[in-house]
């Protein structure tokens, strides 16, 4: 048998460091999509197998390395657990994206070059679907930076991307008066 | 230009995506080859309030219904398409 090695979707590429901040890749891990059938409830069972129920829009809810996000209109990822058979329509989407974490001081000025959402008015733990340059993105606020998600096959793109902006930013900080 | 979606508030209008009149939103019975043909050639186009539907695609994906002024740029509801097609 041919043994596969896994790759992380942002390998080799990260992570960069340019001045304040900082660029690396998250590990990989469970992503399940729960999108919650008409009319269903599932925040109640989802808490009693993996300790959360569902956060509310542009939310988000976290313990013991579990998280789960909002993550579209009637849409979550479980992030970090399986979910359990539940009345939604539930998919593996594991290996289908991309999670970078930007840090440092500077992270609201790089974002400014790249996302239309103001995110320095956004709170720890907020969620918003909108867009990194020109790819479709989870934006999730954290303490000292952002976590963002694109598909995977724009991993590269993201790197180039958030680079650029974190490079031209840090040059425009030194520049003299 | 910026569309207050219902579910994600005020977003850049580069997020949306936009199909073309809330007419879309009425379709015609099966069999009615004149209401159907109007459904999808016959348009008004008039200067003023006009309602399209625009997809908020790198959004929330919700599809809403955006009543604008054409002559003045002024947006004046933003529903979600789901409530005007109960
Ligand atoms: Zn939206």
């Amino acid at each position: 048998m041919i043994d596969l090695v896994a790759k992380s979707p942002a390998a080799g590429l990260l992570p960069v460091t340019v001045g304040a901040s900082t660029l690396s890749e998250q590990p990989v891990t469970q992503i399940y999509s729960i999108a919650p059938f008409k009319g269903a409830h599932v925040s109640t069972a989802l808490k009693k197998a993996v300790g959360l129920g569902l956060p509310n829009v542009g939310g988000s809810k976290s313990e013991d390395g579990v998280e789960i996000l909002w993550a579209a209109r009637g849409q979550y990822f479980l992030i970090g657990a399986k979910p359990p058979p539940l009345p939604a329509a539930i998919t593996d989407q594991s290996d289908a994206w991309c999670t970078v974490a930007l840090t440092g001081e500077n992270t609201d000025h790089v974002m400014a070059r790249l996302c239309p959402l103001d995110i320095a008015s956004m709170e720890h733990g907020d969620v918003a679907r909108s867009l990194v340059g020109h790819m479709s993105a989870i934006i999730v606020k954290r303490k000292g930076g952002v976590t963002l998600m694109v598909f995977r096959a724009f991993a590269k793109t993201l790197v180039h991307d958030l680079q650029t902006a974190m490079r031209s930013v840090t040059a425009q900080a030194t520049l003299p008066d | 230009m910026r569309i207050n979606c219902p579910i994600c508030g005020d977003r850049d209008r580069r997020e949306f995506y936009y199909l073309g009149a809330a007419d879309y939103l009425n379709r015609p019975a099966e069999g009615d080859l004149d209401g159907i043909h109007k459904y999808l050639h016959i348009r008004e186009n008039p200067a003023g309030v006009t309602k399209d539907l625009w997809h908020h695609e790198s959004g929330c994906s919700s599809w809403l219904v955006v009543e604008r002024n054409a002559t003045t740029h002024e947006i004046h509801s933003v529903t979600l398409a789901s409530e005007v097609a109960k």
